[in-house]
């Protein structure tokens, strides 16, 4: 196998693909070699207990157990890898069309031999799920309507012809129709060794010509024009990508089942959307994801006693994909709520400084000390809720409480961050009179959500843009890195530098 | 030396419906053409005619000389930039390198070299900083930056861009002209789709004025007049926008 990496397209690095690579080859090898007569099958051995279950599943002492496992690795690969390429393509819908679409073709899969042939089913599934996307893009083509309707239409028609077909496969006289059924909800355990065999070549096919064509597929899907520009042939990508995707799609029908395999290829790409910013790591963990959601449904299934594998492979896929909406690193939403949590309070707290420093302001920074009292006055707040407040200060090291708790006295830290925020609100309500022409009654309310976000930088900037004024609209005095500075808090703002002294 | 761009009697529709008309062109080598009209002129259409990408009812367009598939590398493409979606999970530098792919072929991967190189282009757009970010959270300014860097990784000798100035800043409007009249210096022809007419005198050589057929086409100075753009803006073109429909209509 020399398509084996100079880059990983989907891992930027070496070693997890190709051990990614190996742990396939190796599951592959290890099916195909172990005697098949060796070991009960499953429905022999529904009398044990959970605890043997459990043993004998993560044992893989039964061949079923092996193959069940194989196939699910084997589809969350093939799914994962595609459902990439639809997920970023806005195409979701397109592999839910797609799955319905190929029940049909399962029907006359096995009515042109009469038997349940993985080749023939395989062939036929194909077959409609192409017949199926190409009437997508003709109903499209020559008619107004738009693509979600023509997928609305092509899903629900080519299922139905398929429940019609699977109906009448029931009522015939013939033999060995039983499992059939399967494919609807899909049963991993009813996969045999032909199945198997044929997921894996798929499934190489798969990896073989995603790894060929990656850096295509990636123009394609990022810039059809520019990759037509290019000189690439992007009908010839897009028919060869839906192509795979039937693929990824019919050899999952057996353990998915033809409701739910579409969200095989649309749930583990989607978590993976959201955990990373490049395609190929994309890929990698959608294929991770898928894997170890088949293995998972696998696993219930077995402990259920054959119950339909589909709804817990997916069940499983989609509990992955909570947790990628909850938890995932920039844009989870546990994250986000505790940054604007934290955020909020740290405006809280700013809130309460800047009040401290409004108090002493306004007795001319005559004492150092502040009474509860006052702030309460100052903040039109009850004592109890300031006084939580300033416990929360004092528990950040911003202030000292004196005399039983009564007197509140900046730490220099905190005088750094209260003068600082003040500068920053008198600063930016000058900006927005001077320089956006804000009438000076209407620009405090904009100063208190500004004050708490704006940057040294920005702040330096604007220093230089309004010349380094030191009186606000208001006419109060506009804290200068000096007073910041200053830590000790017997100096007055502005006796420092200029001499003004910044009363009201 | 082949003529960079001839075009003779081209004719575009969509949907059976005329866009363009009977259009003849010849870009002289090094120029800085800009392409203005109306909405629904065929600005853009024009470009991707050239390109090949929506089949000609009639006509031909040739590159140096030869059709566009046989010396596609020597074009080099901005579309526009709300063409593609920049939620897509790309860095920038993966953005930039696929304007190595043309050079590439099939089944090569970019080397150290296409690397160097697109990270050359990203420092002429002041985007190198940005080189492993992903494209979300981009300006739009930032945005055009990265499709120009990525089709000065293309290394071409004709640029078609559309609208490469719709909707950024000042400061990369002005960047964007730097770096265009430096690529015209170094004798490339560039072909650029503009939609602001105070501005188009000062920035471009020679103008297009185009509304379904070409109205004018020559130096800024000789073409840039009231006459002919009232030709062009004004006295919609309604008997042939008529006979289009018609035509349209009878298929």
């Amino acid at each position: 196998m020399n398509f084996l990496p100079i880059h990983p397209p989907w891992s930027g690095r070496h070693i997890p693909r190709t051990l990614y690579v190996c742990v396939i080859a190796a599951v592959i090898l290890f099916v195909f070699s172990c005697p098949s007569a060796m070991a009960a099958r499953i429905g022999e051995i529904s009398e044990t207990n959970i605890g043997d279950q459990v043993y004998r599943f993560f044992t893989l002492q039964d061949p079923s157990v092996r193959y069940t496992i194989a196939g699910c690795i084997l589809l969350g690969t093939c799914c994962g890898m595609l459902g990439s390429f639809i997920v970023v393509r806005k195409m979701a819908l397109m592999g839910d069309a797609l799955s319905h679409a190929v029940l049909p073709g399962v029907a006359l899969g096995f009515l042109w031999t009469m038997e349940k042939n993985p080749l023939y089913i395989f062939v036929g599934a194909t077959i409609a799920g192409l017949i199926g996307t190409a009437t997508v893009s003709a109903i499209k083509r020559t008619t107004r309507l738009k693509e979600d309707t023509a997928l609305g239409i092509v899903l629900a028609s080519f299922y139905a012809v398929g429940i019609c077909l699977l109906t009448y496969i029931q009522h015939l006289p013939t033999g060995n129709k039983s499992g059939i059924d399967k494919f609807l909800f899909g049963q991993a355990a009813a996969m045999g060794r032909e199945d198997l065999i044929l997921m894996a070549v798929v499934c190489v096919i798969c990896l073989v010509m995603v790894y060929l064509f990656y850096k295509e597929l990636l123009a394609l899907s990022f810039d059809t024009a520019f990759a037509r520009s290019l000189g690439l042939n992007v009908d010839l990508l897009h028919h060869m990508l839906m192509l795979l995707l039937s693929f990824a799609v019919v050899i999952s029908l057996k353990a998915v089942g033809v409701v739910l395999v579409s969200a095989m290829l649309i749930t583990p790409a989607a978590t993976a959307y959201l955990l990373t910013e490049r395609l190929s790591r994309m890929i990698g963990i959608a294929i991770v994801v898928g894997m170890v959601s088949g293995i998972a449904g696998a696993f219930f299934s077995f402990l259920g006693n054959n119950l339909p594998t589909g709804p817990f492979i997916v069940l499983a896929a989609s509990l992955f994909f909570v947790g990628a909406f909850l938890f995932a690193p920039k844009h989870g939403v546990i994250l986000r709520w505790w940054r604007t949590l934290n955020r909020r309070k740290r405006t809280i707290r700013e809130n309460m400084l800047k009040s401290i420093y409004h108090v002493l302001e306004q007795r001319g920074f005559d004492a150092e000390g502040v009474s509860t009292r006052e702030l309460a006055e100052q903040r039109r707040e009850t004592v109890e809720d300031v006084e939580g407040t300033l416990r929360e200060l004092n528990s950040h090291s911003l202030i000292t409480r004196h005399e039983d708790g009564n007197i509140t006295i900046f730490t220099p830290d905190g005088w750094q961050r209260a003068a600082t925020i003040v500068r920053n609100h008198r600063l930016w309500e000058l900006y927005l009179t001077n320089e956006a022409s804000i009438a000076a009654d209407h620009v405090h309310d904009d100063a208190e959500i500004i004050e708490h976000v704006l940057g040294e930088e920005t702040v330096m900037e604007l220093q230089k843009r309004l010349d380094y004024a030191n009186l606000d609209p208001h006419g109060k005095h506009i804290p200068t890195r000096e007073d910041i500075e200053q830590r000790g808090r017997h100096q007055k703002p502005g006796t420092l530098t200029s001499g003004y002294g910044g009363q009201v | 030396m082949a003529t960079p761009l001839e075009i003779h009697d081209l004719t575009v529709s969509y949907d059976k419906k005329p866009v363009i008309w009977g259009v003849d062109l010849a870009v002289p080598e090094g120029k800085l053409v800009g392409i203005i009209g109306p909405n629904g002129a065929g600005k853009s259409t024009l470009i991707k005619a050239i390109m090949g990408h929506i089949p000609l009812s009639s006509g031909w367009v040739k590159i140096f000389g030869k059709p566009y598939s046989e010396n596609r590398t020597r074009v080099g493409y901005v579309p526009q930039r709300e063409s593609v979606d920049w939620d897509f999970p790309v860095t920038v530098m993966d953005v930039v390198l696929m304007g190595r792919y043309g050079r590439l072929g099939l089944f090569k991967r970019p080397k150290k070299s296409d690397r160097e190189i697109a990270r050359e282009c990203l420092d002429k757009v002041k985007m190198l900083p940005f080189a492993n970010r992903q494209i979300a959270n981009l300006s739009g300014g930032q945005q055009q930056r990265v499709f120009l860097a990525r089709a000065l990784a293309q290394e071409s000798d004709i640029y078609l861009m559309d609208e490469p100035f719709a909707g950024v800043d000042a400061a990369t409007e002005s960047a964007i002209v730097t770096l265009l009249q430096e690529l015209k210096n170094r004798g490339k022809t560039l072909l650029v789709v503009h939609h602001d007419l105070s501005t188009a005198p000062g920035y471009f050589d020679m103008l297009l004025l185009l509304n379904m057929r070409v109205v004018a086409f020559g130096p800024t100075e000789q073409v840039f007049n009231a006459e002919l753009l009232q030709k062009t803006y004004g006295g919609r073109l309604t008997i042939l926008a008529d006979v289009a429909e018609k035509i349209k209509q009878q298929r």
